[in-house]
């Protein structure tokens, strides 16, 4: 591991980003919208605004950084500029500890943007600091991350990569007690929710922006997520082969 | 004087059920240019794969300066281009250089010799992926000429490029291998072969000849080199 080759890949990725400015609008200016669109839908129940609005928060940057991360690292791929950094002096953790400060970093600016404008002009409350919140959308974003480089190993186009989204992470949006709560699911659809790793983001800052006590079950869903995020990330480091048949 | 820097034996490779290389042995010496020839799907790429660790290997063996293919101690001293260009296409040229010097800890200065040697001067600022093919295939090699490799395996590194550059590229070649690099470049075109010191001819994944191009004329008894090869072509199907 050598934070030299980490910090230029960081760099890297975020000039590669910059050379996309529609990308960066999109990335920033659309859950911007959506935020403002959810607060328009329950103009007339602002409670369920509250409840929901700080969890949206916490999970946008957990669906753009999959989507980002796992089509830059198609390219990667298929450019073959992953085969010849697989001939360099750099580490896979290099590689991966770049891709994490570049796309964490991305997801600090996204996260307070939107925090911004939901708690400063949409009138959301959290009964804790907003910094909490984009704290925990770092930590999603990180979880997106992983999963976006594990899938990216299996599509091989763009095209497929972008199906990995519907196929992986609608579901775990629909089960994660967003739309339903998990104590009125059918059993097997909670056992499934139980399985997936957003329900445990979810739930933490669900707990953080409305829950008087945050108790274990608050620390326990960080755990699993940063579980969930550091085996993701181990799983796409096996993806990352520098020997190919 | 010159010693064999990349030395394969009975090295086999299978690559999705077919057999490319079936049982390869070959050295290549340093302070030379060394070519590589053959038809396509003769192997070569699959070769210069196994020189650089990145190819999956069935059996027999390939060190580089000493060491097993693709250990980690090879990493900054074995440069690799690909034949199609592996470089950032929405970075900027200077961008990319400044990456991969950084990944390969060169020197800043290392940067503009490369740009000078491959003719990309005042092209630092234009992105990649505006660039023409020929273009694009001069910064992948800019990459691979940065922090001063011992091997450099340089795959197709001339094609779509105009007679001049091929020209100043061949002669950089030879620079960098009397400096005692070790060359090994491959091409399909044979009046490439002509500016090679030794040439390793290849078909079907075996050894067809080794020899220098002059001596695979007097052996052939050909005028050209492409004459030369089909002799040799003919001779094997006769055996």
């Amino acid at each position: 591991m050598s934070p030299r080759i980490a910090g230029a890949t960081a760099l890297r990725v975020l000039r590669q980003l910059r050379r996309d400015p529609r990308t960066v609008a999109l990335l920033l200016g659309v859950p911007s919208v959506l935020v403002t669109l959810l607060h328009e839908l329950f103009a007339d129940r602002p409670e369920m605004f509250q409840r929901i609005g700080g969890p949206v928060l916490g999970l946008f940057p957990f669906v753009s950084m999959f989507v980002v991360t796992s089509i830059t690292m198609l390219r990667e791929r298929v450019s073959g500029t992953l085969e010849r950094l697989m001939t360099l002096p750099l580490a896979k953790l290099d590689l991966l500890a770049g891709y994490a400060a570049a796309f964490g970093l991305f997801a600090a600016v996204q996260a307070s943007l939107v925090s911004a404008i939901a708690f400063g002009l949409l009138g959301l409350d959290t009964i804790r600091s907003p910094v909490a919140v984009v704290g925990l959308a770092i930590a999603n974003a990180t979880l997106g991350m992983a999963l976006g480089l594990f899938v990216s190993a299996f599509a091989r186009s763009e095209f497929q990569a972008v199906q990995f989204m519907p196929a992986l992470v609608f579901p775990q949006m629909l089960l994660c007690g967003l739309f339903v709560s998990r104590s009125e699911m059918a059993g097997w659809l909670r056992a499934i929710s139980d399985a997936l790793p957003l329900t445990y983001s979810y739930d933490a800052l669900a707990r953080l922006t409305s829950s008087p006590s945050l108790g274990v079950r608050f620390w326990a869903d960080l755990a699993v997520t940063v579980a969930a995020a550091l085996l993701a990330l181990a799983l796409g480091a096996a993806t990352l082969r520098r020997r190919t048949g | 004087m010159s010693e064999s820097t990349i030395v394969a034996q009975n090295l086999r490779v299978v690559r999705d059920g077919n057999v490319v290389l079936p049982d390869l042995s070959l050295e290549v010496s340093s302070g030379v240019v060394t070519g590589l020839l053959g038809p396509s799907g003769s192997g070569k790429t699959t070769l210069m794969r196994a020189i650089v660790g990145v190819q999956v290997v069935v059996g027999g063996s390939i060190s580089v300066l000493g060491l097993p293919a693709g250990s980690r101690e090879l990493r900054s001293r074995v440069a690799y281009v690909t034949q199609s260009p592996s470089v950032y296409g929405d970075l900027s040229v200077g961008e990319n250089l400044a990456y991969f010097a950084s990944v390969l800890d060169a020197r800043r200065e290392s940067i503009a010799g490369a740009v000078e040697t491959v003719g990309l001067g005042g092209f630092e600022g234009r992105v990649v992926g505006s660039l023409s093919g020929g273009e694009r295939a001069r910064v992948s090699l800019a990459l691979a000429l940065l922090g001063r490799p011992e091997v450099l395996v340089l795959d197709e590194p001339t094609v779509g490029l105009d007679p001049v550059l091929r020209r100043d590229l061949w002669d950089t070649f030879h620079r960098v291998a009397e400096q005692g690099a070790t060359l090994l470049v491959s091409s399909h075109v044979m009046d490439e072969a002509d500016r090679c010191d030794r040439l390793f001819l290849l078909r079907n994944g075996r050894l067809l000849a080794e020899n220098t191009p002059a001596g695979l004329r007097a052996a052939t008894g050909a005028t050209d080199l492409d004459a030369a090869f089909l002799g040799l072509i003919d001779a094997e199907g006769a055996s």
